[in-house]
């Protein structure tokens, strides 16, 4: 009999476990099912469709005949139900589908704000699938004013794009700058000022008490404080929380997200997971550690997908950097860049990685220029992380310094001195190390 | 940018639109589909990214409308390796 692959989940990781295994037979009987009605698109693409950079029907990058061609059977359904002794699913319509290996891709959602009233009224929004994106812009069309709780990249996502659709966006900050254990002071600033500038009203020290409504719909929000702010949209994005309820009826070993091994194997060894579900086994630094992160996201399912069908190769988390673009400006994040806890934040959020927090004893130095800034964090030999604003030249350049730990000892001195030229001074140490190290 | 820096990235600019072809990295791409909705001639540069293959396609008029428009600096052009430039450089030098 034909093995039987069972993929539940149709994003980045899903897809690519899919692609993998049929690269590596084309026997494979191969199920995808999908909970959302549009299938597989860019899910950080949806900020781009919210600012209207890119049309709705831009945001799939495979077409049926890509589907066809690698022969899945795609499902939208639910699975509510995982039989691992007897390898079948349940479907929401109760159909039954047997497997003879299944990969958990489920990713996350948006962990809900402790306030009232956060599910039921219209007009609260967040932005965690394609819906959620087309509620924004459907809300937006019609609203004067929005207010948005939380932190990290999709509260910028969701700012951005409310602002661009016209509506007058005010954005609450718990403390006194935004995302503290990312960013840098100086950092935080850069991207609340350009903020300003495009209208946003940053509101620090505040924090939402109360939804007011009428009828069912958003019409304000009162803060602790006591002020009252009119709107008829409240966006939050206070973090992402792993998509594990169906991973914790079976009884799945669970953290944080399902824990896996490096051949993304759970605890029960035919189920596997990936993206960000899963919490996966970084070797060297002996965690495991969740990034909600499209690149990974993609590389963690194929390596599911090739130990699924038992050509598998050891995944070994390399260090995780996202580029994205905060308040209009471009943005690299590498390495351990931060540490400690962000008031806006319950975990991470989407487009983020549990290790750019892990940042041991650094010494920082950095550099601005124009709206370009960069920062490195200097541990004793290397550089541990890393941040790039602007202009990006030196982004991938430092991405291979830091995975590949180059010992930086040679121009470590010249980097801690006051107002060096570290931009330049990377360059120039970068070129003679790319020569030696086939780059 | 001082004058001279911006004429050397000119020049580099113009000589990779004349012998490059535009080249992702695919770890950055979130597949999002700016680069082929803005491709005047519809060539799916989306696809290049998700496979890692440089955009070799016959019909590229190398406009860097996709490398200018992508929010992460995914793609870039590159010289191609059509004509053995060693002995391109070689003959500059002479």
């Amino acid at each position: 009999m034909k093995p039987r692959y069972l993929i539940i989940g149709m994003g980045a990781a899903g897809v690519s476990a899919a692609e993998a295994i049929r690269d590596a037979s084309a026997e494979a009987e191969i199920t995808l099912i999908g909970d959302e009605r549009v299938g597989f698109y860019s899910r950080p693409g949806l900020a781009y469709y919210l600012t209207q950079e890119i049309p709705e029907k831009h945001l799939f990058p495979f077409g049926k005949e890509d589907f066809q061609r690698l022969r899945l059977q795609i499902l939208h359904a639910r699975v509510v139900d995982i039989a691992p002794q007897e390898h079948y699913v349940t479907l929401h319509d109760g159909r039954k589908l047997a497997y003879d290996r299944l990969l958990i891709a489920t990713g996350a959602s948006a962990a809900q704000p402790s306030l009232p009233n956060t599910k039921k009224l219209q007009g609260i929004v967040k932005l965690d699938n394609y819906a959620d994106a087309q509620d924004i812009r459907k809300l937006s069309r019609r609203a004067r004013a929005a207010v948005v709780i939380g932190g990290g990249i999709t509260a910028l996502e969701i700012v951005e794009g409310l602002q661009e659709n016209g509506v007058k966006t005010h954005y609450f900050l718990r403390g006194e700058r935004y995302w503290g254990n990312v960013l840098d002071e100086a950092e935080s600033r850069i991207i609340e000022n350009r903020l300003k500038e495009e209208g946003v009203d940053i509101h620090y020290h505040t924090e939402a008490e109360e939804i007011l409504e009428k009828r069912g719909k958003v019409v304000g929000v009162r803060t602790k404080a006591g002020q009252q702010i009119k709107c008829s949209i409240v966006a939050y994005a206070i973090g992402i929380r792993p998509r594990i309820k169906l991973a914790e009826s079976i009884g799945l070993q669970i953290e944080r997200g399902i824990l896996v091994n490096e051949f993304m194997q759970s605890s029960i060894p035919d189920i596997f997971a990936a993206g960000d579900v899963a919490q996966v086994f970084d070797p060297y630094s002996g965690q495991y550690v969740i990034d909600s992160l499209w690149g990974p996201a993609r590389l963690q399912g194929r390596a599911a997908g090739l130990a699924m069908i038992g050509e598998g190769v050891p995944y070994h988390k390399g260090v995780p950097f996202n580029v994205t673009r905060l308040a209009g400006l471009t943005t690299t994040i590498i390495g351990q860049v931060g540490s400690g806890a962000d008031k806006d934040l319950v975990g991470i959020a989407r487009g983020d990685s549990e290790t750019w927090r892990q940042l041991p004893d650094a010494i920082a130095c950095q550099q601005s220029f124009d709206i370009n800034h960069l920062r490195l964090q200097i541990g004793n030999q290397r550089i541990l992380g890393s941040i790039v604003m602007g202009d990006q030249t030196l982004s991938q350049p430092l991405r291979h310094l830091i995975a590949r730990k180059a010992n930086i000892t040679s121009i470590k001195d010249s980097l801690l001195m006051p107002q060096a030229p570290i931009a330049d001074l990377i360059a120039a140490f970068w070129a003679e190390w790319r020569k030696d190290h086939e780059i | 940018m001082t004058l001279r820096n911006y004429l050397r990235r000119e020049t580099t600019r113009r000589q990779a639109l004349v012998k490059g072809y535009v080249v992702p990295d695919s770890s950055r791409c979130v597949q999002c589909g700016i680069c082929s909705y803005n491709c005047p001639i519809g060539i799916d540069v989306r696809r290049h990214a998700w496979v890692g293959s440089p955009v070799k396609d016959n019909h590229c008029l190398t406009c860097g409308e996709c490398v200018d428009r992508c929010p992460r600096g995914v793609l870039q052009f590159e010289r191609t390796n059509i004509f053995d430039e060693k002995k391109f450089k070689l003959e500059d030098k002479k």
